[in-house]
């Protein structure tokens, strides 16, 4: 894919509307049900993944492509990329807690939990296996993120909002939000037709 | 170690029911939505997670006295990778079309909470057997629960079962309950019905105990 503009704003809406990274591909679940409950962390988290996708996209295909592939351990890419991961975050939590210890508070616990988000592990076994350029990887990092970014805070725009409604009792919580996300999910099948795969 | 509190059985039931890592616990919820939009795809994600835990609680619990505590998540995430590399490749080499249909979440099983979840609060501290037994019990209860699920989304959305058509002809199946949306939908409502029916049987059990 030749880097024009108009492929880079169909490359953007489909990352971020159209192959929504929770509403039509299932990645990163686990923080959207959990961490979801107000917009500010709800923005805090969304920040933080895409910062480590961003980066995670760069540094693994670095490694793919100038350490695995020339020495044929290509068999080896989730072990090495789960490691790559679980490190970034780890340097990532430890270089904001030095130089932006504002935004290091405001993220505080959600920094860690990151290496278990599968959208990480996910975009970057998506861009090998699309084949993207390093400079498609880390803007399919962005993007995919900025997606990711956009349904947990329209969640929990929405959850704010259930706190005063009136559920049954043994819908509360998980069963809720799923359906909502259900229907969000369906809104977000109307973009399908904007995008080109 | 509590071990005597334990009989191997009661491990073992215990993951499949009381604590059932997609019903009771809430755990590994992209996986759950992702495979099962047919139940034949559920059975073959819920077995390849099962021994992806099988093999880590029992190679983790083997190595327990000698990870050291501080780098033991990384060890754990080591173990666990390891043992989904293999079975990636073996599902690629024996059942592609069931690689073809999980795709990127075989290798996603790396991040499947259930299973670093049940390395640290269990593995990491009884012995083999018991492991293996938390292991089996969680892994089938995982299964199981996606079977469920992939059985509903299956037939409603369409009208077959294991790849059997059920209904007639006529029958006109509802696409949107396989596609994405349908995933969050049916597991929502699933859960709510499970809530529901576990309060109105402790409400009982309580009612008969006074």
């Amino acid at each position: 894919m030749t880097f024009t503009l108009s492929n880079f704003l169909l490359f953007m809406v489909n990352c971020i509307l159209t192959n929504n990274f929770i509403f039509s591909r299932y990645l990163g679940c686990c923080p959207f049900l959990g961490v979801s409950n107000k917009v500010e962390t709800a923005a805090g988290m969304g920040i933080a993944v895409t910062f480590v996708m961003g980066l995670a996209s760069l540094f693994t295909y670095v490694v793919y492509h100038y350490i695995l592939l020339p020495l044929g351990l290509s068999y080896l890419d989730t072990i090495s990329f789960i490691l790559v991961i679980a490190s970034l975050v780890q340097f990532v939590e430890m270089f904001m807690k030095k130089s932006m210890p504002a935004l290091y508070n405001a993220l505080g616990i959600y920094l860690p939990l990151i290496t278990t988000n599968c959208a990480v592990l996910g975009v970057t076994i998506l861009n090998i296996d699309n084949n993207y350029n390093l400079l498609w990887s880390v803007l399919n990092g962005v993007f995919g993120a900025l997606g990711f970014l956009l349904a947990i805070v329209l969640m929990a725009g929405v959850r704010e909002r259930l706190e005063s409604s009136n559920i049954p009792e043994t819908f509360k919580g998980f069963p809720i939000s799923l359906i909502i996300a259900g229907l969000m999910s369906v809104a977000f099948l109307g973009f399908a037709g904007l995008g080109v795969n | 170690m509590h071990e005597k509190k334990h009989s191997l059985r009661g491990v073992f039931v215990n993951g499949i029911l009381n604590e059932n890592p997609i019903f009771r616990l809430v755990l590994g919820v992209c996986p759950t939505l992702a495979s099962t939009t047919s139940a034949t795809n559920g059975l073959g994600m819920g077995l390849a997670a099962t021994f992806v835990l099988l093999g880590s609680n029992v190679v983790i619990s083997l190595l327990r006295n000698i990870i050291p505590d501080k780098v033991r998540i990384p060890a754990f995430i080591v173990v666990i990778s390891t043992f989904v590399t293999i079975i990636q490749m073996l599902i690629q080499a024996f059942v592609p079309a069931l690689y073809d249909a999980l795709g990127l979440f075989i290798p996603l099983i790396v991040v499947n909470c259930i299973i670093l979840a049940r390395a640290e609060a269990f593995a990491a501290k009884y012995s083999v057997l018991f492991s293996a037994a938390d292991g089996l019990g969680m892994g089938l209860g995982f299964t199981g629960a996606l079977i469920l699920i992939g059985s509903i989304r299956e037939m409603i959305g369409s009208g077959t079962i294991f790849g059997n058509a059920l209904f007639g002809a006529s029958f006109e199946p509802m696409l949107l309950v396989t596609m994405a949306p349908g995933g969050f939908i049916v597991f929502g409502l699933i859960l709510g019905i499970i809530n529901t029916v576990t309060e109105r049987v402790s409400k009982r059990k309580g009612a008969q105990a006074s």
